[in-house]
């Protein structure tokens, strides 16, 4: 009596199965559909499907006002709102000229690098539970929380924070607000050095993750891949450091740059960013204690919303209040494309403006987009469990990969 | 003493040994404080439920410790973020392949009415394929709203008939949907 | 801020492109250049493989649509020199009714989502692309949504009648 299977022609075993991942996939953590064909475990072919959240923003941006798309803006990518924010803000100030104070952009500094602190969080404690370690997860998910809670001080929401004008803030840093970044400063490294210690050395996590999609600096740059992916593959581009914007240059920080674009590199260049932002955050803040205190945005009263209660009592507060919300300001007709670092890669804005008082067109390059058109090409040949694991470490956010 | 709650008994006839009550009551209390939410998450609001089950809020408090990810084995389809009109049929399918009894929580104003986006891709509120039992409102609730649309939904559950699917008016419901 | 100034660039890619190039303009510094479709693929392969230029950063590709113009559609190309850290926008316009242009995907891998989203929204055709398909629309959607024409909201909406609000 035969015990081990017999190899025919018409043996099923030899047949290709086909696996339908999302798009609801639990593993996925976001709407994804990969139509995988498998040998066993090992992925042969495979297609992404997108556009299951497909919200048509660039439609959408074309009939608001600039100051109505920041709330758009938010929906991008929405671990790290306020960057996308301030980008668009940045944009348009680009285009209308308009040179922001110091300290506004030290302030935009600050909030923006608690957004990628806050985004590598989910990144990384995603990836912890995806490898079976929900521990870390909950550990950085509290200090997440706290983020938030400096956010609701800043602008009043926690993750859709629509935070700032053009031109600056909405309203000044209170007392608290402060108070609760310096306890975050002082809270937080220790938590991440214990994350750090829970994993970098993890033998179950090392094997999981170390030598698991590699992906070469050619690779990756054919693919346009940006942010802690392209760094991961060795490519040390960062807008930060390349283009500065909002007085990047006046601070001092490294660009972490990993081995091979494995998912173990990644994981730890996105580490080191989180410490990076720290550093950033505290030169940020001896550099405010400088700055004159009442100042939080530019002095341009024909693009910068009044105060309600300025609108309510005062004549001048009222005209501007009605020549922005009407539209009634001109704008220069011209194209500007302006960049900065997301948390997932260069988020770009390339905007078209006819003079009036919404974009002509709008266009976002949004990382999360670009960077995930590699997942199909670059699962052939991997086992279906590392494919997963590839997906959470590629950080693929489905607000911004489906605009 | 302890710091965990027992939920209350429902009322009932009690004497000396024995407690009576009707079946209705004793099974929506077990539903109703052991759900098992499915999170169907698509955006924003999807990463606000994140913050609801983690450390901080802690959804296990209420019943919902198993989050269950197979529709086939849960009670509660959480709908959180923007259902585009490519999705909408996926949605369905989750729907009708949940058992009865089953109910549906719209969160968000995208899962309620299509929010922002009122756009030629996106569904103007999930109620338009399928029944919703409750809408929590923001863009994205707080935690603390999802936490009230669920106690919410408890509520529903306590208070349900024993076989909801047998009323006229539920199935009335869900012809009107054009489901079974 | 590029180590190569905006003039030199220009310089150099008109002394291997004679007469093929327009200059539009240097909005915000970022030089902006036209061209037609026949050429695109030679300058975008020259913009790359060249040692003293190396555009090998692929930033976009996107749609514009001018509905008013002879030729309506423009295709716009964004480079990045990593080197040499200098940006370059390339436009070409194509004219109504024909909206074909060859693909960049044989220069760069990463063209094909953008070139997929570039037809998807517009309706340019990309030519010996590998797969061209709708990307974030439904696969039977047969209108271009970003054109201009296209309404943004859904057209056949009941909830939104002019009498539910007593016009």
């Amino acid at each position: 009596m035969q015990n081990h299977p017999v190899y025919s022609d018409n043996d099923p075993q030899n047949e290709l199965s086909t696996l339908n991942l999302g798009p609801t996939h639990p593993a996925t953590h976001g709407v994804f559909q990969n139509v995988l064909q498998l040998d066993g475990e090992r992925i042969v072919s495979g297609v992404s499907t997108i556009g299951y959240i497909h919200r048509a923003f660039e439609k959408i941006a074309e009939h608001r006002p600039f100051y109505q798309i920041t709330p758009l803006t938010d929906r991008l990518n929405y671990c790290s709102s306020p960057i996308n924010n301030m980008g668009w803000h940045m944009t348009v100030e680009k285009l209308l000229g308009i040179e922001t104070p110091k300290r506004v952009d030290y302030l935009r500094i600050i909030v923006m690098e608690l957004a990628r602190i806050s985004d590598h969080i989910i990144c990384n404690g995603v990836l912890g539970v995806d490898t079976g370690a929900f521990t870390g997860f909950l550990y950085m998910m509290e200090y997440r929380e706290a983020i938030y809670e400096i956010y609701e001080e800043v602008c009043g929401s926690r993750l859709t924070t629509n935070i700032g004008r053009i031109g600056g803030f909405e309203r000044n840093f209170n007392a608290i607000a402060f108070s609760k970044l310096r306890k975050f400063l002082k809270e937080f490294p220790p938590v991440l050095k214990e994350f750090e210690s829970l994993f970098n050395r993890n033998r179950i996590f090392v094997d999981r993750t170390k030598g698991v999609a590699e992906v070469t600096a050619e690779a990756a740059l054919s693919y346009s891949w940006s942010g802690p992916l392209l760094r991961a593959a060795g490519v040390d581009y960062d807008v930060r450091a390349m283009n500065p914007y909002s007085s990047y240059e006046d601070f001092d920080f490294e660009v972490p740059v990993g081995e091979n674009g494995d998912v173990y590199s990644r994981f730890l260049v996105r580490n080191e960013e989180m410490k990076q932002s720290l550093r950033l955050i505290e030169q940020a803040l001896v550099k405010l204690e400088k700055e004159p205190t009442d100042i939080f945005h530019a002095d341009v009263p024909e693009f910068y919303l009044p105060p309600k209660e300025e609108v309510y009592n005062n004549m001048e507060a009222l005209i501007y209040h009605f020549k922005i919300v009407m539209g009634e300001v001109p704008t220069p007709a011209t194209e500007v494309y302006h960049s900065v670092e997301g948390a997932n890669g260069e988020l770009g804005f390339y905007l078209v403006n006819d003079g009036g008082r919404a974009p002509y067109r709008l266009h976002f390059r949004r990382p999360s987009f670009i960077n995930y058109q590699m997942y199909a090409p670059m699962s052939r040949g991997m086992l279906l469990s590392d494919a997963i694991i590839n997906m959470s470490s590629l950080n693929v956010i489905a607000g911004e990969l489906d605009a | 003493m302890s710091d965990i709650q027992i939920v209350g008994a429902p009322a009932g006839v009690e004497g000396a040994g024995f407690f009576a009550t009707s079946l209705d009551k004793a099974v929506g209390l077990a539903r109703a404080n052991s759900l098992w939410p499915l999170p169907f998450a698509t955006s924003c609001c999807g990463i606000e439920f994140m913050a609801t089950m983690a450390s901080h809020y802690d959804l296990s408090r209420f019943g919902a410790e198993r989050l269950s990810f197979s529709p086939r084995q849960a009670d509660l389809l959480m709908v959180m973020g923007t259902i585009a009109k490519k999705m909408g049929p996926v949605l369905r399918q989750v729907y009708l392949q949940m058992a009865e009894p089953r109910w549906v929580m719209a969160v968000g104003a995208c899962a309620s009415s299509g929010g922002i986006f009122d756009t030629y891709s996106v569904l103007q509120g999930i109620d338009e394929i399928i029944p919703v039992d409750v809408y929590v409102p923001g863009c994205p609730p707080r935690p603390e709203a999802i936490i009230d649309g669920f106690i919410n939904i408890q509520k529903l559950v306590k208070t349900e008939s024993l076989r909801r699917r047998n009323e006229p008016e539920y199935q009335k419901l869900l012809a009107s949907y054009g489901i079974q | 801020m590029g180590k190569i100034t905006n003039e030199e660039l220009l310089k150099n890619i008109n002394t291997k492109f004679e007469g093929q190039l327009t200059l539009v303009g240097e909005p915000f510094g970022l030089l902006t250049l036209e061209t037609g479709r026949e050429q695109i693929i030679d300058i975008l392969t020259y913009l790359k493989t060249d040692l003293s230029l190396q555009f090998i950063y692929l930033t976009d590709i996107t749609a514009i649509h001018y509905p008013e113009q002879e030729k309506p559609i423009g295709v716009i190309y964004h480079l990045h020199s990593l080197i040499n850290n200098v940006r370059i926008r390339i436009k070409v316009f194509l004219p109504d009714g024909d909206f074909h242009i060859p693909t960049a995907t044989t220069v760069w891998d990463g063209a094909n989502w953008m070139e997929r989203e570039t037809y998807d929204y517009f309706g340019v055709i990309f030519d010996g692309h590998p797969d061209l398909r709708r990307i974030l629309n439904v696969d039977d959607m047969t209108a271009f949504p970003m054109r201009k024409e296209f309404p943004l909201e859904d057209p056949n909406r009941v909830d939104k009648k002019d009498y539910f609000f007593g016009r």
